[in-house]
């Protein structure tokens, strides 16, 4: 659906993006991440035609973005990270108009903006002036906007920035149901929202890809060593030295509260010390009400990857 | 085709919906009102061969009122777009460039002309109240608004390129302002430059809006201005539809 060869933009004395290349296949949801200033929004203003590149190719649906670009345009909804709308609009009145702009009409255009308020739940709103929505409801009537032509591709960029948490878990959840029909690629911050929705992360740093793959193996990929939490009551003797001796235990940090000793323990990377931790406190006579191993997160995976020290 | 339409039809939407258009018509009012009053004094004081038409064409209240409309009208077009950001949403919709360009221009180029037909009718209806050899020949009557036709679209072209230059309406109102008021002073070249450069005297002559209106208001049809500003407002459109590309392109 997206493909993307070398594209590299050139801003006067910066760099954008570099060399980038890579593809999205029909019925895939992107998530696009990278920290500010990464290049996500430029890749995205690139592939909605909005800005040459200063070389590379990149197509929608075989159509260059740059040479074919109205044909690239028809199968594509984008919704631009500052949502700009028309204040002096109604939002009935702008979607009829953007519908007619993007080929539709009469009966068609009626049942295409009543389908996408619905699912924009919109229509409360929908006679009001959109200068006097709130943030929520112009985020939603600029998504609603975006699908109103049944785009097959839709790039969304940060399509949650701005929201409550109500109103994140409905785009969340409308943009899951929306990835069985159209292919998606969206930008965001929101790392857990990347986990539950995304079939696939791109990592983008410094305007280069640093990494590309499912959530699941992105997170199975990271180096970084686990920690393993423990939570013991011994008979006052020092847990931590001991904890030290068991075999691939980096190091023990422990304070004590009413008795009990918190303990987190750094282990190297891919090893479970749990079970050797347990039969250690059941030869020593000591009482476990804690024992969790922390599981990486994306959120590592995308600080180990983008962290620079400046 | 219905592309086009649509987008014009939002632009025509911009100007008949906003307040700010009937501030502007009311105010057009006034002044068109107090050039035909000053046109009907000045013939009831004391015989004279012009017309009512002829002075209301070459009164101040006209021109000021035809040179400050431009800026007012065409600030907004480019320049909103830019500033909102909704240039973004519009041009990855599946528009073409010059359909943008050509649908600001139209919608501009249609309000203006809406403009005028209320003075139009006080033409219409002095001259029914029996006063025709004061109004003039019907031509004399439709002679000016045929000037007014293609002096406005050039003028109109003219301000669209200034909204495009800059995202800010007030930068743009005053570019527009320069551009229209400099072009219009050429005119005053060939008052004082008179007989002792004719070449200089020749060439403004093309240029010269006063000469223009003054000789149409006469009923004076002079083909040379339907040559040379639909050419110019063609060639203005040209470098608006090229800095708007730039524009968005260099964003």
């Amino acid at each position: 659906m997206i493909k993307v060869e070398q594209l590299t933009k050139n801003y006067p004395g910066v760099v954008a993006i570099h060399n980038l290349s890579f593809e999205v296949d029909k019925g895939e949801i992107v998530g696009f991440l990278g920290p500010n200033g990464a290049g996500k929004s430029t890749t995205m203003r690139i592939l909605s035609s909005f800005m040459p590149a200063t070389s590379g190719r990149a197509s929608i649906a075989g159509h260059d973005v740059f040479t074919d670009s109205l044909k690239a345009r028809r199968h594509l909804g984008y919704l631009p990270e500052s949502v700009p709308l028309y204040g002096d609009m109604r939002v009935n009145e702008y979607l009829r108009y953007r519908g007619s702009l993007k080929g539709l009409s009469g009966k068609k255009l009626r049942n295409r903006a009543e389908i996408v308020k619905e699912l924009c739940s919109v229509r409360e709103v929908e006679n009001k002036l959109i200068s006097s929505l709130s943030k929520g409801y112009r985020q939603r009537v600029g998504l609603a906007e975006a699908l109103i032509h049944e785009p097959d591709l839709l790039i969304l960029d940060e399509p949650t920035i701005g929201l409550d948490p109500n109103q994140i878990r409905h785009v969340r959840e409308l943009i899951k149901s929306l990835g069985k029909r159209h292919t998606i690629l969206l930008s965001t911050h929101i790392l857990s929202e990347v986990e539950v929705t995304c079939s696939r992360v791109i990592i983008i740093h410094q305007g280069k890809i640093e990494a590309s793959d499912t959530p699941e193996n992105l997170v199975g990929r990271i180096r970084t060593s686990g920690t393993l939490r423990v939570e013991i009551r011994t008979g006052g003797d020092n847990p931590a030295e001991t904890l030290e001796k068991i075999a691939g235990v980096k190091s023990v940090a422990a304070n004590q509260e009413d008795g009990w000793h918190r303990c987190v323990i750094r282990v190297e990377a891919n090893s479970d010390l749990r079970e050797d931790v347990f039969r250690l406190a059941v030869e020593r006579r000591w009482t476990i009400r804690e024992l969790t191993q922390d599981r990486p997160t994306l959120e590592d995976v995308f600080v180990e990857l983008t962290h620079t020290d400046n | 085709m219905r592309r086009l339409f649509t987008l014009l039809q939002r632009e025509l939407s911009v100007f008949y919906y906003s307040p700010i258009a009937y501030i502007v018509l009311f105010l057009f009012l006034i002044l068109n009102g107090l050039s035909f009053w000053f046109a009907i004094a000045l013939l009831n004081r004391a015989p004279s061969e012009n017309t009512v038409v002829q002075v209301f064409f070459n009164s101040a209240f006209f021109w000021i009122a035809y040179l400050l409309v431009f800026p007012v009208i065409t600030m907004r077009s480019f320049a909103e777009e830019f500033k909102l950001g909704t240039i973004e949403t519009l041009m990855t919709a599946p528009v073409q460039d010059w359909e943008v360009v050509l649908s600001k221009f139209v919608a501009a180029f249609i309000f203006y002309m809406s403009l005028w037909l209320p003075s139009l009718l006080y033409f219409l209806i002095f001259g029914s109240l029996g006063n025709r050899s004061a109004i003039g020949s019907p031509a004399q009557i439709f002679a000016p608004y045929l000037l007014l036709l293609v002096m406005g679209m050039f003028n109109v072209a003219l301000g669209c390129l200034a909204s495009a230059m800059t995202s800010n309406q007030i930068v743009a109102a005053m570019i527009s302002l320069v551009l229209t008021i400099g072009f219009f002073f050429v005119t005053l070249i060939n008052y004082v430059v008179n007989s002792s450069s004719p070449i200089l005297r020749e060439m403004t002559a093309y240029v010269a809006q006063l000469d223009h209106m003054d000789s149409f208001s006469r009923g004076v049809v002079d083909s040379r201005v339907f040559v040379f500003y639909p050419s110019m407002t063609l060639l203005l459109l040209v470098v608006t539809y090229q800095v708007f590309q730039y524009r968005r392109w260099k964003a």
